[in-house]
């Protein structure tokens, strides 16, 4: 399976680089990170690239890193689609202080929009 | 992220402790409610429908509702419950957010919903609020719960976003 997982820069989307990364190699998935500033974090494109980088070389998993420049959520679901990606990964649903999960913009278009099926991890 | 409240302030709401009877002529107890109503709390919260969860809370194992618990009943919340014969019926609280903001949430059990103690609730712990100095409240709600944005509207909130799977409302206290 070819796997997409977009990663914005939150501490879910970190989590999701993880445990995509631990999935892929139970299952021999193979996997692309789309980086994209999410506005979560004061972290730019190039904080988030940088910091997948070291994940990735900490794990030692191969993996495409790409940018996706333009809206992130509608990115995601093009690529995946233009390119035969077989499922797309992404975090979201982070708990306001009170304790309610509340899904990103992103998360939410990816959900509807896209036409393959997505892993929401939270 | 920069909330949007109304312009204009919301009338006078009634602080806690007060006496209701609700539509089915039970007589429900407003008061605030702190650390020392936990205990009574995680009782109420195990006897929670699940089917009324909402965005994740009130969680549903009891380790899970004790550690959201505490951090409900930390200083700086307000919190008001309802008891009917003794017993926690309903609770609301206002928990701050990282501006100058409070967000509100309300729980009723089932055998109590519909009954209006719901706006008492809310009313009630808007009230407190205010007592406690309190200009600006928020909340999310499913966008399919009606009820629950009807209730939220007659009491004064207004929509603030609706673009979201959540949609949010706000007020203003003062």
């Amino acid at each position: 399976m070819h796997v997409l997982l977009g990663v914005g820069g939150s501490d879910l989307s970190y989590q999701a680089l993880d445990e995509t990364i631990e999935r892929a190699r139970e299952a021999g998935d193979e996997v692309t990170v789309a980086v994209f500033d999410g506005h979560e974090t004061d972290a730019g494109e190039d904080e988030v690239q940088e910091r997948v980088r070291e994940r990735l070389d900490e794990t030692g998993f191969e993996a495409e890193i790409r940018r996706l420049s333009g809206d992130p959520g509608s990115r995601l679901v093009d690529v995946a689609e233009s390119e035969g990606f077989d499922r797309i990964v992404l975090g979201s649903g982070e708990r306001s202080t009170l304790g309610k999960i509340q899904l990103g913009s992103i998360a939410e278009f990816v959900l509807l929009n896209a036409q393959t099926p997505v892993t929401l991890i939270r | 992220m920069t909330r949007r409240y109304p312009d204009e302030p919301a009338g006078t709401f009634p602080a806690p402790p007060r006496q209701v009877t609700d539509s089915e002529d039970r007589s429900i107890q407003l008061r605030c409610a702190d650390g020392t109503d936990r205990t009574a709390l995680i009782e109420m919260y195990k006897q929670f429908d699940p089917a009324d969860r909402a965005q994740g809370i009130p969680p549903a194992r009891e380790t899970a509702i004790e550690r959201w618990l505490e951090n409900i009943l930390d200083t700086d919340r307000y919190n008001v419950v309802a008891s009917h014969e003794g017993d926690l019926v309903g609770h609301a609280t206002l928990v701050p957010d990282e501006d100058d903001g409070y967000e509100l949430a309300i729980f009723v059990l089932s055998a109590y919903q519909g009954a209006g103690i719901g706006t008492e609730l809310v009313e009630t712990l808007l009230g407190h609020g205010q007592s406690e100095g309190i200009e600006q409240v928020w909340l999310t709600v499913e966008r399919w719960n009606d009820p629950a944005i009807a209730l939220y509207r007659k009491v004064g909130f207004e929509t603030s976003n609706s673009e979201r799977f959540e949609q949010e409302m706000s007020i203003r206290l003062a």
